[in-house]
């Protein structure tokens, strides 16, 4: 783009016939799956009707939108891209990024009073659950995946099989033997690290798009094997009533020897709910600072060494396969701490919550973060899962598309669009500079653009 | 002996319609080195894009011939999918090409998510099932009381995909197009050189592609008569292990492939156990990885510094 010379004027008329064919294009596209819908009638036969108006107003939306782009946004965005970049960045980037992380860490923990305090501890509940917990499971598990596909550069598709192998350890442990919360984390977590020790020994060979396909495989067939595996795992219907955490031998109970009763409060659920927030916030924690630590040891530096370039690696003496199989491990560890909180937190597991699509979020998170950058990572999760629980509560929409609209079913949808975007925008993900751990005089921080392809 | 041999033809049909999905993932990987996530889903848009076609040809226009409605849901399905598929190179992998490496598979793997529950939100997430269009079968003998029989519906998927396969065959080999995705596949910079248009090249690829995989689209849905938003993933990841077990980038490998993976997974449901039939399909992924990265017909991968 920057080749070009700078276009002063814009051209109303190809931008009008660029709109034109977009429309044409768009109505070519829209028209079976839009334009028509197939509806079982009263006698269960398939039956189509048509939906016209909605058509033409995509039609319409996407025509008005290529010309608003090719008019306003284009121009723009060729305008900026003419401005000579600064050699330094501004001093208000260096201040965000020397002050984000102890301000980010300042807010998670003084969360939970600060929503209690402005929703009441009924709506607390909904702030604490669906925005604090569900983000900061994703984000544990984000920065978990982190460690083996934006350290060691190793593409790990089937990262869910680690997270269900934490949660069914968790529950059948519970329910079986009566073990409590606190015995059960590092079981989980040593049994996850096991199998991704042995789901990783098969793959060693692979690079590239093979690991992640075979591990996708692998993901698979662990799930395949919950769902048909009935007398250990009781197949579809899941695990139900697993033992949920107690406060250091305290439950979260009504009863006289629950936690609210021991503390003389009154009881309210939320107690409960808090307590699993600050576990889940202190395990993510555990998981970032055991990763910041690693990545100064010798084995965290073979990571990224692997990730650049393996033959450099292997011919500097480095044992590539116990480099990748401690990254697995480390990886699958952090997925079983995550899953066995899962299993504690829900009280329910099914294969249902293991599929593909869990494994395939959490990369997106890892490689829309910017693969190897903790923050972000932290903000791709906020934005993504945070982002689609927001779904669930926009009901003022009803009121403009009418009241059978449900914004939820949209939200994969907005999910898998959005990672088109962010790929489409920044490529390297939305942090994409790299920190680096080792450094001659002083530490500089480098745009990965610069940065060697790594074919891990 | 009857049930192997009722089996083979079971696992002939279902190997055709592997085979016409893998040839998808084996073009575009050997065009930009690329593993088309979403291709999986393109095939499930196209039964939907043939299912529509059925409808209105049956319900509305009352059209009883049988040939006639399979041609025009052929045709119809064949178009849209392109359609779409070429959209889909065109916004979601394009912008890419020559990008940092992971980022064409993640926004392949968006694209996929994007496509089954766009399909989910426009056409509803129930299963939707027609009453069967070919009836009939060819029985062929009996002994033992059993009887092998080869339906008609078999006999069609077995001669379009054949015929078919050789439109493509011609395609790839004789024309200038072929040619051309011949040489982008070896070296696109040297391709552009000598005067062949990459872009157009690679659009094409996609459109034959998705061409492919709405035949098998079509013939699935003669076959089945069901489909849904989610019935993309898992033949995709078969027809992808078919593409790796022939070698991928290996045209008439990816078709034998496809074949094999057929003829495996039904005698699989039928000799060991039919709830870990996806199982048998996932190893023989796993195992041809490690064991024969280069598939049965592929060239051997060479690592060079």
């Amino acid at each position: 783009m920057a080749a070009h010379a700078p276009k002063t004027r814009v051209d109303v008329g190809r931008a009008l016939k660029d709109a034109g064919l977009t429309a044409l294009l768009a109505f070519g596209l829209f028209l079976p799956l839009i334009g028509f819908l197939t509806v079982q009638d009263f006698n269960n036969n398939l039956v189509l009707t048509t939906r016209w108006p909605l058509l033409f107003s995509v039609v319409a939306v996407i025509a008005v939108g290529r010309l608003a782009y090719s008019l306003v946004l284009a121009p723009w965005l060729a305008a900026r891209a003419q401005r000579p970049v600064a050699a330094t960045p501004p001093a208000w980037r260096a201040f965000v990024g020397r002050w984000f992380t102890p301000f980010a860490i300042g807010f998670v923990l003084v969360y939970p009073p600060f929503v209690i305090l402005t929703a009441g501890w009924g709506g607390a509940v909904k702030w604490l659950d669906n925005f604090g917990i569900q983000v900061l499971i994703y984000i544990m598990l984000g920065w978990g995946l982190n460690i083996v596909v934006g350290l060691a550069g190793l593409l790990d598709l089937g990262y869910v099989a680690f997270y269900a192998v934490g949660a069914y350890s968790y529950a059948l442990f519970a329910k079986e033997f009566g073990l409590s919360f606190w015995i059960l984390l590092p079981i989980a977590g040593i049994l996850a690290s096991f199998w991704g020790v042995l789901l990783g020994f098969p793959v060693l060979r692979l690079r590239g798009d093979y690991l992640a396909i075979v591990t996708l495989a692998f993901g698979e067939i662990v799930r395949i094997v919950l769902i048909n595996f009935v007398d250990l795992t009781n197949g579809y219907a899941g695990i139900s009533s697993i033992p949920r955490p107690t406060f250091f031998g305290i439950p979260f109970t009504a009863n006289d020897d629950g936690f609210a009763a021991v503390f003389g409060l009154e009881f309210t659920p939320v107690y409960r709910t808090i307590f699993l927030y600050y576990v889940i916030l202190g395990l993510a924690l555990l998981t970032a600072f055991v990763t910041v630590r690693l990545r100064r040891l010798p084995v965290g530096r073979a990571w990224e060494a692997l990730r650049e370039d393996e033959i450099a690696c292997r011919s500097l003496g480095i044992n590539t396969t116990n480099t990748k199989l401690t990254a697995f491990a480390m990886g699958a560890m952090f997925a079983g701490f995550a899953g066995s909180f899962f299993a504690a937190r829900q009280g329910f597991i099914s294969p249902d919550s293991f599929t593909f699509m869990e494994s395939a979020s959490i990369v997106a998170i890892v490689v829309l973060g910017g693969m190897g950058s903790q923050i972000g990572v932290a903000i791709a999760a906020i934005a993504m899962i945070g982002g689609t629980e927001i779904m669930r509560d926009l009901d003022f929409l009803k009121h403009i598309f009418g009241p059978t609209f449900d914004p939820t079913q949209y939200r994969m949808l907005l999910f898998g669009f959005a990672m088109v975007l962010i790929m489409i925008w920044k490529p390297r993900g939305l942090i994409s500079t790299r920190d680096p751990s080792v450094f001659l005089k002083e530490r500089k921080t480098i745009s990965s653009d610069l940065v060697g392809e790594g074919r891990g | 002996m009857e049930v192997f041999l009722q089996q083979l033809i079971n696992g002939i049909t279902l190997g055709s319609i592997y085979g016409l999905i893998a040839l998808g993932y084996t073009m575009v990987f050997g065009i930009i080195g690329m593993v088309n996530f979403a291709h999986g889903d393109v095939f499930m848009v196209s039964v939907f894009i043939a299912l529509i076609a059925l409808l209105i040809l049956t319900t509305w226009l009352g059209i009883s011939s049988i040939a006639l409605t399979l041609f025009v849901m052929l045709v119809v399905a064949m178009v849209f999918t392109s359609l779409v598929n070429w959209v889909i190179e065109r916004v979601a992998y394009r912008p890419l090409r020559g990008s940092f490496r992971l980022a064409p598979l993640i926004s392949a793997i968006g694209m996929s998510i994007f496509l089954s529950n766009f399909v989910q939100v426009t056409q509803g997430p129930r299963n939707k099932s027609t009453s069967p269009l070919v009836q009939g079968e060819f029985a062929l003998f009996t002994r033992n009381d059993f009887q092998v029989t080869l339906p008609y519906k078999y006999l069609i998927i077995w001669v379009v995909t054949a015929v078919l396969l050789g439109c493509f065959w011609y395609l790839v080999a004789k024309t200038s197009l072929g040619r051309a995705q011949r040489a982008c596949e070896q070296d696109q910079k040297m391709a552009a050189l000598v005067g062949v248009d990459v872009d157009r090249t690679i659009s094409a690829t996609f459109v034959i592609a998705a061409a492919l995989a709405a035949i098998a689209g079509t013939m699935y849905l003669m076959n089945y008569g069901v489909v849904s938003f989610a019935d993309g993933f898992v033949p995709g990841v078969k027809a992808f292990t078919a593409a790796v077990l022939g070698g991928i980038g290996s045209l008439p490998g990816a078709v034998i492939g496809g074949l094999l993976i057929g003829l495996i997974e039904t005698m699989w449901s039928n000799y060991v156990s039919i709830d870990y039939k996806d199982v048998a399909a996932f190893s023989v992924l796993a195992i041809t990885l490690i064991f024969l990265p280069q598939g049965l017909f592929g060239r051997p991968d060479v690592e060079k510094v």
